[in-house]
């Protein structure tokens, strides 16, 4: 077998993390998208750039100020410390906030678009039909906006799995809790393994080409030329 | 037309002549030899009239690099394998390899007073992280391993060691306060002869297997005088104090 069982624990340790993040965000990032996509206030902009800033800083900017700021120093890390957790950096858990920062535009920006595009009238005629807010967000938005919780769900996951900077920057590189495939992929390179690296990397082509490929796939396309 | 034309010649001119004279020499640098060559690049370039490039990383990532074309003429490794590797792979110029420094390891904690003199704080088990370097790519990282194996202490701090990719980061854990103890480069925490921040250890050479740091000239910088005078330079006695003020060997 060309793969070592350290490699499998990285895999398995991504997706566990892929899985997380992604359930997390889709929990936290479906208010805010719905918000941002039926809101007039001032917030709407500077809240959406917010979101949006992991799309352009680079991922040893998030990983920089997540290490200081979970530090033993820094708020987030005088807080975990208060509440007797310890710091957060070096640990599954600080990955996982890590990962949903990093991947949040992912996840957000699909489920915005997808309640945009359903509007306000399906709204309104829920409300004339006396839905209360919670039943129309269950039998209207959700069914409506379901192609977008679909694409979010596979950018959120797959954007995860192919983090290197964050995680390289406060993971600590430890086998089972912080060693994913992409820090294993960069050790097997420093290692001078180049075999390993290898079939760990082709790995990764192939399954990010298989999940972008049922992504497209999936969308229906609208009147084309063919 | 003619007016630009023959301004551009002036241009070119002096350009190449100003390179018949200094040369500039692409340098990569192990991470944890950052700050002399920082040091020595300025007298080197007032000294020579060269121009000394560096690059700074992990020696195993430099080896990838140089095996597929990186324009490194000199190469200033954190071990004396790679080196070799590359010499026996023809990748260097002949007869060119040299140890520069031979590398001294510190148990090193940001805090005042809170490593010992004789590093009996790693026995005391009181604390949650213990940064290294990777040891399948970075010789500290290497000789922090056997250092735990000689204070019998492997299997107690298995569960609290964190890995940087290379000695900066491990570097960077510590200092940040992030781990509370970490293994590091002397020459990161070392200036004009002392430990210039936090509390150290410095570990006895014998305890592990010399970090012997080599140098050598590659293909690339075959015919750059600039890439020779660097390695002569390296050699001379202006950098050798340079290089021992950091708590390198010679």
């Amino acid at each position: 077998m060309p793969l070592s069982s350290a490699d499998f624990s990285a895999i398995w340790l991504t997706l566990k993390l892929a899985s997380l993040t992604t359930v997390i965000l889709l929990v936290i990032g479906t208010p805010i998208a719905l918000w941002l996509s039926h809101t007039r206030s001032w917030w709407r902009g500077p809240i959406g750039a917010i979101v949006a800033l992991p799309l352009v800083l680079p991922p040893t900017v998030i990983g920089f100020y997540l290490l200081l700021t979970m530090g033993p120093h820094g708020y987030l890390g005088q807080f975990t410390q208060w509440l007797g957790l310890g710091t957060l950096t070096f640990s599954f858990a600080g990955l996982v906030i890590g990962s949903v920062i990093y991947s949040m535009p992912f996840v957000v920006q699909p489920l915005q678009n997808a309640f945009s595009a359903i509007g306000s009238r399906p709204l309104e005629v829920a409300a004339t039909l006396r839905a209360n807010p919670w039943d129309t967000f269950f039998t209207v938005i959700l069914p409506l906006a379901r192609p977008g919780f679909i694409t979010a769900s596979i950018l959120g996951f797959a954007h995860t799995v192919g983090e290197f900077g964050v995680v390289l920057m406060i993971g600590g590189n430890i086998p089972d809790k912080t060693r994913v495939v992409s820090v294993q992929i960069y050790d097997h390179v420093e290692a001078m393994e180049y075999a390993q690296a290898h079939w760990l990397a082709a790995a990764m082509v192939v399954f990010s080409f298989l999940v972008l490929l049922a992504l497209y796939s999936s969308r229906k396309t609208k009147a084309g030329w063919s | 037309m003619m007016i630009r034309a023959s301004r551009l010649a002036t241009l070119i001119a002096l350009f190449t002549l100003g390179s018949a004279h200094a040369d500039e020499v692409q340098v990569a640098v192990a991470a944890n030899f950052t700050a002399p060559i920082q040091a020595i690049a300025a007298d080197f370039e007032k000294d020579t009239g060269h121009k000394l490039v560096a690059a700074y990383g992990a020696t195993g990532q430099f080896y990838a690099q140089i095996k597929n074309g990186a324009p490194f003429e000199v190469f200033l490794s954190a071990d004396d394998t790679t080196p070799q590797k590359l010499e026996s792979e023809g990748d260097t110029v002949k007869g060119s390899r040299f140890t520069y420094a031979v590398g001294t390891l510190a148990l090193w904690s940001a805090k005042e007073g809170y490593v010992d003199a004789k590093g009996a704080v790693l026995k005391e088990n009181d604390y949650q992280h213990l940064s290294i370097a990777n040891p399948k790519a970075a010789p500290y990282g290497l000789a922090a391993t056997q250092v735990l194996a000689k204070l019998g202490l492997t299997e107690q701090v298995k569960s609290k060691l964190v890995e940087g990719q290379n000695i900066t980061q491990a570097y960077q854990f510590v200092s940040t306060g992030n781990a509370e103890l970490g293994f590091v480069a002397l020459s990161q925490i070392y200036k004009d002869g002392k430990v210039s921040s936090g509390s150290a250890w410095i570990v006895p050479g014998q305890m592990h297997d010399p970090i012997k740091q080599d140098a050598v000239i590659l293909n690339k910088g075959k015919d750059n005088p600039a890439a020779k005078a660097l390695v002569d330079y390296l050699k001379g006695p202006k950098a050798a104090a340079v290089i021992k003020s950091y708590g390198y060997q010679l």
